[in-house]
């Protein structure tokens, strides 16, 4: 079982991404939206998709800093202080996207105009969102200074992944919690092109940089917004 | 001298006569489905009134447009840093209720109702979640000043008047309606496609329509707060922008858009501007009060040779310069002088003009017996409509603009009036002519476009003639077989790919 889960589940997982991701971009690029539904209710979503956004990209950036720079992160969390405060900040961004996900859950439990624009892959992504994030936080509060013992345990067990080389032995001992936690992500990982998800490979970077007007010719060569379609 | 060609609009609305046939023809056309149940790409406003959606016109509460910050201009809603902050909740975006609840009826029940004393009724229903709704809004819930006392007196343009002025026009004698017809722009500097950022919206190079590309969106919904017109709609069902196309499949083979080619009181004009697109930051960045000047100097003259030649070498159709022409909107707005852009001061340089309208009073109340007026037609200050309510409609508060404008119409009226049932005044149309600083000649052309316009005199649109626009840039032969098929991408190798 343990082979599975972390020496199998996670390839079949990023390859079931890659493989639907692309072929719904190049199929169906029309469904690649973030679908918001703001425009039909407001209120509660300020106080959900605010603090969810900003708690989970922060902790998931952390997360991936860490396993790609695990040597700086160790420096980085070198000091009690220091590791103290990361470790506080963590629990609390953790909470705010747990509060945050609560209440995009609730709000399209409770208002009954966006009942009329939810999906079941909307209702599966959400609870698999609030569980990772819910475990997350118990891992946080439960198994003091993760930021320090992820550089021993799921980080390497990740590079061996990368390496094609899976050493589950890194995981296997892990609380079950942590190791919900770990198959959760890669659950995740699965559901993303079949959900809403896929907006986050849509983060429009190059608004940055483009110029304010686009003019699109024709057939006269392509518009400055990239593909020149 | 980067010329380009604009497929442009005027609205005459002297003319308009608040039928709603050209929003009911948009409406049957392109929005009648799910999740643009709630949109009017083309709507008709009572005027004072809040319009569609309520409030559209105050930039405090949705930003829309730009705004002069330093020496150039910025989108009022945010910096490009700000875009991307408030990605996850935009603060400024205006929601169904601002609209309103789209509904419709559960006629099943009077048939399928139980035998019994009353009579059966059709419940309203959301069209959205298909349970019974209290209808509290819909489309034109203030239509014909209907309940001003609540709507229209909240009309943002209403504030540049005085407090006397305004109690004024709520007095039964004094009251004053007319109707805004309203589609898409398609503006020369839109603050939808700068807002965009997923880059999905765009403004077409051949003929200046703007569109979403629906592949693009991502639903960032910047574009609503961002155009200040509120033309862009969030399609909830879908989770896609979309906007008044100006029914291109139609303009592209030389057709009159729907809501144009419907209109009962043939108010609306299509033709062609050329105009420098080097000069378009210019004519949004000049000061308030000369806005509208400004815009008319970026109107390019198509019978001058060098705009001709210049227009030549930057690729605009022969097809389009001939047309230009002859474009109804070039007259109206650069030679009578009488077309204004709306709402100037959002400085998007909207590329539809109104004419404004004329109501003169024509009889007043004294000592409790009502006389006929005896400056007919002549007196601007005993206009109905205050010049300074049109002013902030029209010229950005520039009264001087739309008094000129109305100087001009009057004229045109007198010269008509002397015409037909001659003058009450001897040398009253001479006169009036020559303070409006108009040739009879010119007020019979002014006349004739108005009152007397055939559908070829009002709608003067080239076919995009895109055969020939492959022609010039690709083999044709290539091409063949390819175009209006739709393909998603594109075949390797070819020139021009």
């Amino acid at each position: 079982m343990t082979e599975f889960l972390f020496g199998s589940f996670p390839y079949a997982a990023v390859l079931l991404a890659v493989g639907a991701g692309v072929y719904r971009y190049f199929s169906d690029r029309f469904s690649y939206t973030s679908h918001s539904t703001q425009f039909l209710e407001n209120r509660w979503l300020f106080w959900g998709s605010v603090p969810w956004h900003y708690g989970i990209l922060i902790v998931l950036l952390a997360h991936i800093l860490a396993a790609l720079f695990p040597g700086a992160w160790g420096l980085l969390i070198g000091t009690p202080a220091r590791l103290f405060i990361i470790e506080a900040t963590g629990l609390a961004l953790g909470l705010l996207a747990l509060f945050g996900c609560a209440l995009l859950l609730a709000r399209r439990l409770l208002r009954p105009r966006l009942l009329a624009v939810t999906t079941a892959m909307d209702w599966i992504i959400l609870l698999v969102l609030l569980l990772q994030v819910a475990s997350g936080v118990t891992i946080a509060w439960k198994y003091r200074w993760g930021s320090a013992w992820y550089l021993h345990t799921a980080v390497p067990w990740l590079g061996s992944l990368v390496r094609l080389r899976p050493e589950t032995a890194y995981v296997a001992a892990l609380p079950a919690v942590v190791k919900f936690h770990l198959v959760n992500a890669f659950v995740l990982v699965a559901l993303l092109p079949f959900t809403r998800l896929v907006h986050l490979f849509t983060i429009p970077v190059s608004y940055a940089w483009r110029p304010y007007l686009l003019f699109f010719w024709n057939r006269r060569g392509p518009h400055p917004a990239g593909d020149g379609k | 001298m980067d010329v380009r060609a604009q497929v442009s609009m005027v609205f005459h609305l002297d003319k308009c006569i608040g039928c709603h046939t050209c929003s009911v023809s948009c409406k049957n056309v392109w929005t009648d489905r799910r999740g643009a149940e709630y949109m009017w790409w083309n709507n008709v406003e009572s005027r004072p009134g809040t319009g569609y959606p309520t409030l559209w016109e105050d930039q405090e509460k949705y930003r829309g447009g730009w705004e002069k910050r330093g020496r150039g201009l910025e989108l009022r809603l945010q910096g490009r840093a700000g875009s991307f902050a408030n990605l996850f909740f935009n603060p400024y975006l205006p929601t169904l209720d601002d609209y309103y609840e789209p509904w419709t009826y559960r006629y099943a029940d009077l048939f399928a109702a139980p035998p019994g004393d009353d009579q059966p009724t059709a419940r309203p229903i959301s069209q959205i979640t298909g349970k019974p709704i209290d209808i509290e809004a819909g489309p034109n819930w203030d239509d014909d000043l209907g309940g001003s006392a609540i709507y229209a007196a909240g009309d943002p343009s209403l504030g540049k008047l005085s407090e006397e002025e305004r109690s004024q026009i709520f007095a039964l004698e004094r009251i004053f309606c007319f109707y805004l017809p309203r589609i898409c722009n398609h503006c020369l500097n839109p603050s939808c496609i700068a807002s965009c950022p997923a880059g999905a919206i765009y403004k077409r190079g051949e003929d200046g329509i703007v569109l979403v590309s629906q592949e693009k969106c991502r639903a960032w919904r910047m574009c609503i707060s961002g155009c200040p017109y509120k033309k862009v709609y969030y399609n909830w069902e879908s989770g896609k922008s979309e906007k008044c196309i100006l029914c291109y499949p139609r303009v592209e083979t030389g057709q009159a858009p729907a809501c144009f080619h419907s209109c009962v009181g043939r108010i609306r004009y299509q033709g062609v501007l050329l105009y420098d697109a080097g000069r378009i930051e210019e004519a949004a960045n000049a000061p308030a009060e000369r806005l509208v000047a400004a815009q008319r100097e970026v109107i390019l003259d198509p019978s001058e040779a060098t705009v001709v030649a210049a227009a030549r070498r930057s690729g605009v159709p022969d097809a389009m310069i001939d047309a230009a022409r002859k474009s109804p909107v070039y007259r109206f707005v650069k030679e009578f002088r009488i077309a204004l852009p709306l709402h100037p001061e959002f400085r998007t340089v909207p590329m539809l003009f109104y004419v404004p309208p004329l109501l003169p009073v024509v009889a007043f109340a004294e000592n409790g017996r009502k006389r006929l007026a005896g400056d007919f037609f002549s007196s601007l200050e005993s206009a109905r409509v205050p010049v300074r309510y049109l002013a902030s409609l029209l010229s950005a508060g520039n009264e001087t603009v739309v008094t000129e404008v109305l100087t001009r119409i009057m004229a045109v009226r007198i010269h008509r009036k002397a015409k037909t049932v001659g003058e009450e005044v001897p040398g009253e149309a001479e006169r009036a002519l020559s303070r409006a600083g108009i040739s009879s000649r010119e007020a019979e052309e002014i006349y004739r476009l108005t009152s007397l316009p055939a559908y070829e005199d009002r709608f003067v649109i080239p076919p995009a003639a895109r055969e020939s626009a492959i022609e010039s840039f690709e083999d044709p032969f290539a091409a063949k077989g390819e175009t209006g098929i739709g393909f998603l991408r594109r075949r390797k190798g070819g020139k021009g790919r």
